[in-house]
């Protein structure tokens, strides 16, 4: 399973944000330990601001703070701010008996990572990061 | 008086209440089925646990499991199969302290592992094992029509 480069840098910033509630961070100490430009970094930061993820602060003392509730957000809700999983394929007629087949078992695959995704939540996670850790 | 809560196993006159907990849950009252728990769960089988978390008279939640010997090819681990707590009295622990409190019986029975088993729609509930440390286990759940 492979998520695209921004929707991990998402799921990483929302996670450092989350993991430090009380906290503003700044654009570029995120961009600096993930490795991202700037300018990309704005822009996943930009979609999570428009989803009340996270709120920014301007001026020399500005960055951005978590605003949603680490307990309800979960993977998914983030990772569906930059890419679908389980997008259905561009229907295709005729669809051949095998083709349908292999479409179930996709269809199987990905209804199995979105449950995965949609069952942890930010807080979890950094939970299991912790223990990782310990 | 205060009450505080307090995790015992499951009696007779608990039923009804476990009963109303688990259709409120579900939609479904299933007084036969929790009958058939008691009896099997409630009872002196060593390895057989049916725990309520009590507040009072008042049961707020329930959880339902057992260890398992070589099923599915597994070394023996702890099973829980059922667990509700009342909607009302969410996120004040009471489904930590319960699924704490079967694993520390599971462990009583000398496993290290505890599984359980739910529709993967059922985010609600799987986001409450994932929170308790639960990983996707080593197998997979297969079906078909019959």
């Amino acid at each position: 399973m492979k998520l695209q480069k921004s929707t991990l840098l998402a799921l990483c910033s929302a996670l450092e944000f989350a993991a430090q509630p009380g906290r503003q961070v700044s654009m570029a100490e995120i961009a600096q330990k993930y490795g991202a430009s700037p300018h990309h970094l704005a822009k996943v930061l930009g979609k999570l601001r428009r989803a009340r993820l996270v709120t920014a602060a301007r001026g020399s003392g500005g960055g951005y703070r978590f605003s949603g509730n680490a307990k309800r957000v979960t993977l998914l809700d983030v990772i569906a701010l930059f890419e679908r999983i389980g997008a259905a394929p561009a229907p295709r007629a005729p669809r051949r008996e095998l083709e349908r087949a292999l479409d179930q078992v996709l269809a199987e695959i990905d209804e199995t990572a979105r449950a995965t995704f949609g069952s942890i939540t930010l807080e979890t996670m950094l939970k299991l990061a912790r223990r990782r850790r310990a | 008086m205060i009450h505080l809560n307090k995790i015992r196993a499951a009696r007779r006159r608990d039923l009804a209440q476990v009963v109303e907990i688990d259709a409120r849950i579900t939609g479904l009252r299933k007084p036969a089925y929790w009958a058939g728990i008691l009896r099997r769960y409630g009872g002196r089988d060593p390895g057989r646990f049916f725990l309520v978390c009590v507040q009072g008279d008042r049961v707020q939640g329930y959880v339902v499991g057992e260890v398992r010997d070589w099923e599915f090819g597994s070394p023996p681990c702890g099973w829980v199969f059922g667990i509700g707590v009342r909607p009302e009295t969410r996120l004040r622990g009471t489904g930590t302290r319960l699924l704490d409190a079967i694993c520390e019986s599971f462990r009583g029975r000398g496993v290290d592992k505890v599984r359980t088993l739910l529709p993967r729609d059922n985010a609600l509930v799987l986001a409450f094992f994932r929170s308790q440390g639960m990983m996707a286990a080593a197998f997979t759940a297969l079906e078909r029509d019959l």
